[in-house]
Formats: structure tokens, C-alpha cells, sequence
């Protein structure tokens, strides 16, 4: 029998998916009988509180037009008072950009240890144990947080855990003050979305994506025949937009665009996490990778071991001679 | 102005065989490629292009084994003025909170107004050390860092945010950053560049150089093991050479509508 604390994400005006994610992973270590509590933080959150308070037993509340934008300076300095007197047995936070800007300061600042990225958590005697993955997913660790009188903090994998269902009302919420004395040193001016590309990738039925082992940027044209040979949109990983080779507009995953394709065809693309969580709907993926330890095979419905140079050219006349 | 860059090797596994050691702790090594962290390139860079417009001095910073001084020397030759070694052998398994504990240990006495890191580490992937080293620098962080410059006594930063969004965000300095990949373009090393820092002085510091003893030593998190992946459902490997491979998989494509 624990107490909980899960400090929500929000995106825009409505909850981050996370939140009832996180619920479920909460109810799991909170036990029969346990507490879980939620802490929102914003500007105008009443609704968002109330929403929450359809799955959480009891909502922290912090209110105040100077937690507008999301800022994981301000919000650790909110939050610090309330995880110190709490008695949380665990807090947890969703691996997202929120989340990452927010926890380590934090887990400083209440002085609890922090695991990061977990895909399972679970108790070790009174210390939170962790899986997660290292190496660029090749390898799963299990942690053990340090056991001590304060608790410790978790960040947790999107989609790690389902989406608990949630009702209409239940928990109580409580307005929460900021702490005499807040003051952030750092200050947002202006939130921006990425430029528009010239093509809208989470609307494309079908997709090739291209990863860094294209080596080049010159050898990008095979990956572009390919797409059109099969009438798809062209997108890719992080990577190559990192380097200048395609734009913003075409990288899937977390930091980028969520696709729904019905196809999405992976071409020398390793499988990082980031870019698997902006591929949504279950499509028919096929992964293309010389590396047949990729991540990305773990995921894939059907793929080939080989070298992207001799597959891809191979790949795009076979498809073209079936579709004449 | 100056800058403390943190910076780490990693071994490359792009295409590496995975062995886990007996003790299920770390990897057999032997045959692994190594390489400065690829975020922490991003960082160096950025480092080195803000003394190259506001003047001042960029020092390295890396807590690891004798051969984390490569690290070093190749952040020299993009450009940092000094480095430090912290090495010491009751440092091999630290966690990102004792990393950053050696850290600010090590930058003590260093006046700073900014601090760059990598945002993560393709090994451990924690993506820790930065905001606990800000915390315990008692300066403020942004996290993320898509854009990077410094105004009088204020960093502009532009970082990535929740649903695919970037905020810009102005930062009081001293202050820490940790750097995005795409960040910037990290410029060419090549080997003369590495040999002519060959003979620059990097300080070694021990743990019991920097005070760190007894409980200062402790970490926070255990790793209790290293595991291969369960194998779980996993793709249809389509077998037989490229022209096989690619019939049948075309044959798929056309069942599941693909074509």
C-alpha cells in the first residue's frame, strides 16, 4: 500500500496521452489499497485537473499565470515542496521532452534517485526497479534505485504501459501555490511549430522511409525511385534530417511527424524508439537493414537482412515489373 | 566568455555483435569501435563556435578510463583550449548522478558561464548528467537544445518541447545546455588535427582529487543487469539471395496492399 505521484503532461490544451499510461503504471505500484495522485501544472488547468481527477484519487493542482508555458526549471521549483512533504513512494514522469527538460533537475532538487526510460517498473524489497534499454536498444538493463526514506523518481516510455480507463469525476483536487520565492532563470518568448513541408507525411497511405544508412546524401535517389515505383511519400529518421538531407517536414517519430500509413516500408533504418513512437495504426512494416540485430526487426511484420544498395535497386525493378 | 564542454566515449554498436560479459554488467569490448558520443559532438562544436565569436576559453571535461582521453584530445583539436581528466578506477560503474557529482567536482574553482552537454549518451541513454550537473552547479538548464546563442549575459535557446514543438527560451547566465543532434554541423577532425594536440597537457584528476570518498561515492542507481532483448515477435526474415528476398517480399507487398 503506496502512494504515487504522477506529474501529467499536457500538450496544447488537452492531457498528454502519457497521463492515463502512467495511471496504469501507478495503480500497479501503488498496490490494493494504495493512493495515486496526479500533479498538473499550468495556466487555466481547471479542466484538465477535473479530467484527471476521473482516474487519480487526488490532483495537485498548480494554477498560476507564470507556469503558462511548460518549463522544467519552474516546474521542479513547484513541485519539490509537494514531493517533500508527499510521502510518495514513487514519483513518475513520461519520458517525453517534458519530462526529460524536468526530472534530473528535480530528482536533485528532492533528492531521490531517478531512473530513466523505463519500458516495466516494478518493487525490489522497497527500492523501484526498473527495465530499460541501453546501446540503442540492442541491450535491456535492470535498475534498482537506492531504497531510502524519500522515495525515488521513474521516467517512463510511452506506450510502455495501456491507457487505464478514466470516468467522469471520483478524485478530489487541490489547489496548489507556488512556493514563496519562485523564481525560474530561464523564460519563455515564443513557442513554434516546424515549418510546413511541401508535403504532409501523416496523411500518406504509404511510405518509404530512409534512415542513416544511406551514408550519403547523394544516395538518397535510389530510396526516392523506390518510392516512386510503389506511389509512396518519401520520409525518413532523425538522422537525415540532422544532417541537412531532408527536411524537418519528412522526419517520423516523437520529435517529428506521427504517420498512420497502411505501409511503411524501413530502409536502413535502426529502430530507435523515437522514431517507432510516430509510427501509429499498426501498419505492414517491412525493414530493410544490414544490421540483423536492429531493434528495428523486433518490430517489423516481415523484413530483409541485406545490404540497402543491392536491395532497394532490386526492390524498386521487381516492384515495377509487378505493377506493369 | 567560457565554456565547459562534458563530453564522453562511447562504443559505436551501429553494426557491432553484442556480447554481455560474464558478469552481466557490461559488454565484452574486445572488438568494439569507440568514438566521442554523438551528441557530445553537437556540444564541442557549439563550445568552440561561441569562443570564435565572443572570445574566452573552452575547457573539456570527461569523467572515464585511460582511453576516454581520445575523447579529450579530439575535443582539442576541434578547438577547446584545456582539458580534464577525471579517472579513477572507484569510478568505473558510476550512475548519472555520481557522474555529475565528479563533474561539478571538477569544474570547481573553473569560473563559467556556460556549461555544454551532450543531451544524451548513445550507451547509457539516460540523458541524466546535464540537468543533475545544473542542479548541483546551482545554475539553470534547457534541455534539448536545437539553437544556441548568447547575448551579453543571456543565452538564447531554442529547444524541442512537447507534441513536436520548439520554445525559444531566454536563460540567465551561468547556465547549462544540453545539445540536440542536428544542433549544428560538428566540423571535420582529421588526424594531423589530432596530432598536433598530441602533446597539449590534460589535467588527471582521482576521485580522491576531487574530495569524492565514502558516502560522496555512493550512487543512486544500481544496474543489476545487462540482458539481450527478448526475441518477442519479431519480422519474417525473407531468406535466399537479394532477387528471392525481393519476390517475395514483393508478393507480400501485394497482399497487404502495398502495390
Amino acid at each position: 500500500m503506496r502512494r504515487i505521484l504522477v506529474v501529467a503532461d499536457c500538450v496544447g490544451p488537452g492531457l498528454d496521452d502519457s497521463c492515463w499510461e502512467l495511471l496504469t503504471a501507478a495503480r500497479t505500484l501503488a498496490g490494493a489499497g494504495g493512493r495515486v495522485a496526479a500533479a498538473v501544472l499550468g495556466h487555466g488547468v481547471g479542466a484538465l485537473a477535473s479530467e484527471l481527477a476521473g482516474g487519480y484519487d487526488e490532483v495537485f493542482a498548480f494554477d498560476d499565470p507564470r507556469l503558462v508555458d511548460p518549463d522544467g526549471e519552474g516546474d521542479a521549483l513547484a513541485l519539490e515542496p509537494l514531493i517533500a512533504r508527499g510521502g510518495f513512494a514513487a514519483i513518475l514522469l513520461p519520458h517525453t521532452n517534458r519530462g526529460i527538460d524536468l526530472a534530473p533537475g528535480l530528482s536533485v532538487l528532492a533528492g531521490v534517485p531517478l531512473l530513466a526510460d523505463c519500458l516495466a517498473l516494478a518493487w525490489d524489497g522497497d527500492a523501484l526497479a526498473g527495465t530499460r534499454t541501453v546501446y540503442g536498444g540492442k541491450v535491456h538493463a535492470r535498475v534498482v534505485a537506492a531504497a531510502g526514506v524519500k522515495g525515488a523518481m521513474a521516467t517512463v516510455r510511452g506506450g510502455a504501459f495501456p491507457a487505464a480507463a478514466h470516468g467522469a469525476a471520483g478524485g478530489a483536487v487541490k489547489a496548489e501555490a507556488l512556493p514563496a520565492g519562485f523564481a525560474p532563470r530561464r523564460h519563455a518568448i515564443r513557442t513554434v511549430a516546424p515549418a510546413p513541408g511541401d508535403v504532409d507525411i501523416s496523411q500518406a497511405e504509404l511510405l518509404v522511409a530512409v534512415g542513416r544508412g544511406i551514408e550519403d546524401e547523394e544516395n538518397l535517389g535510389i530510396v526516392r525511385e523506390l518510392a516512386a515505383a510503389l506511389g509512396a511519400e518519401l520520409c525518413c529518421s532523425r538522422p537525415v534530417v540532422d544532417k541537412g538531407w531532408l527536411p524537418k517536414s519528412r522526419q517520423v517519430g516523437t520529435s517529428g511527424v506521427t504517420v498512420r500509413p497502411r505501409v511503411y516500408v524501413a530502409v536502413g533504418i535502426s529502430g530507435s524508439f523515437q522514431h517507432i513512437g510516430g509510427i501509429k495504426g499498426s501498419p505492414y512494416l517491412v525493414a530493410i537493414n544490414k544490421d540483423a540485430a536492429a531493434p528495428i526487426f523486433g518490430v517489423a511484420d516481415v523484413g530483409i537482412v541485406g545490404d540497402l544498395f543491392e536491395v532497394v535497386p532490386a526492390l524498386e525493378a521487381a516492384v515495377r515489373k509487378a505493377k506493369s | 566568455m567560457d565554456i565547459i564542454v562534458c563530453i564522453k566515449r562511447v562504443p559505436n554498436l551501429a553494426e557491432a555483435e553484442i556480447e554481455i560479459a560474464k558478469d552481466g554488467r557490461r559488454l565484452v569490448a574486445d572488438d568494439l569501435d569507440w568514438d566521442v558520443n554523438e551528441w557530445d559532438d553537437f556540444a564541442i562544436e557549439a563550445a568552440v563556435r561561441l569562443k570564435e565569436a565572443h572570445g574566452g576559453t573552452v575547457t573539456a571535461i570527461t569523467v572515464g578510463d585511460e582511453e576516454a582521453e581520445e575523447a579529450l584530445r579530439r575535443a582539442l583539436a576541434m578547438g577547446a583550449d584545456a582539458a580534464i581528466h577525471v579517472r579513477d578506477e572507484l569510478l568505473a560503474g558510476a550512475d548519472p548522478w555520481l557522474t555529475a557529482v565528479a563533474l561539478q567536482r571538477a569544474i570547481h574553482g573553473h569560473p563559467f558561464d556556460l556549461v555544454l552537454c551532450g543531451a544524451i549518451a548513445s550507451d547509457g541513454a539516460s540523458g541524466h548528467v546535464g540537468g543533475m550537473l545544473a542542479a548541483l552547479l546551482g545554475v539553470p538548464c534547457v534541455a534539448l537544445a536545437t539553437g544556441l546563442e548568447v547575448r551579453g549575459r543571456t543565452a538564447l535557446v531554442r529547444h524541442e518541447v512537447e507534441g513536436g514543438l520548439e520554445r525559444e527560451v531566454e536563460m540567465a547566465l551561468p547556465g547549462l545546455v544540453t545539445a540536440q543532434s542536428g544542433l549544428n554541423e560538428p566540423r571535420y577532425v582529421s588526424i594531423r588535427g589530432i596530432r598536433k594536440v598530441a602533446d597539449m597537457e590534460i589535467a588527471v584528476k582521482t576521485a580522491a582529487d576531487l574530495g569524492l570518498a565514502g558516502k560522496a561515492m555512493e550512487c543512486r542507481v544500481r544496474l543489476e543487469g545487462l540482458s539481450l532483448p527478448p526475441a518477442g515477435k519479431g519480422a519474417e526474415i525473407l531468406g535466399g539471395d537479394v532477387d528471392t528476398a525481393v519476390a517475395t517480399l514483393v508478393a507480400r507487398l501485394h497482399e497487404k496492399g502495398g502495390l
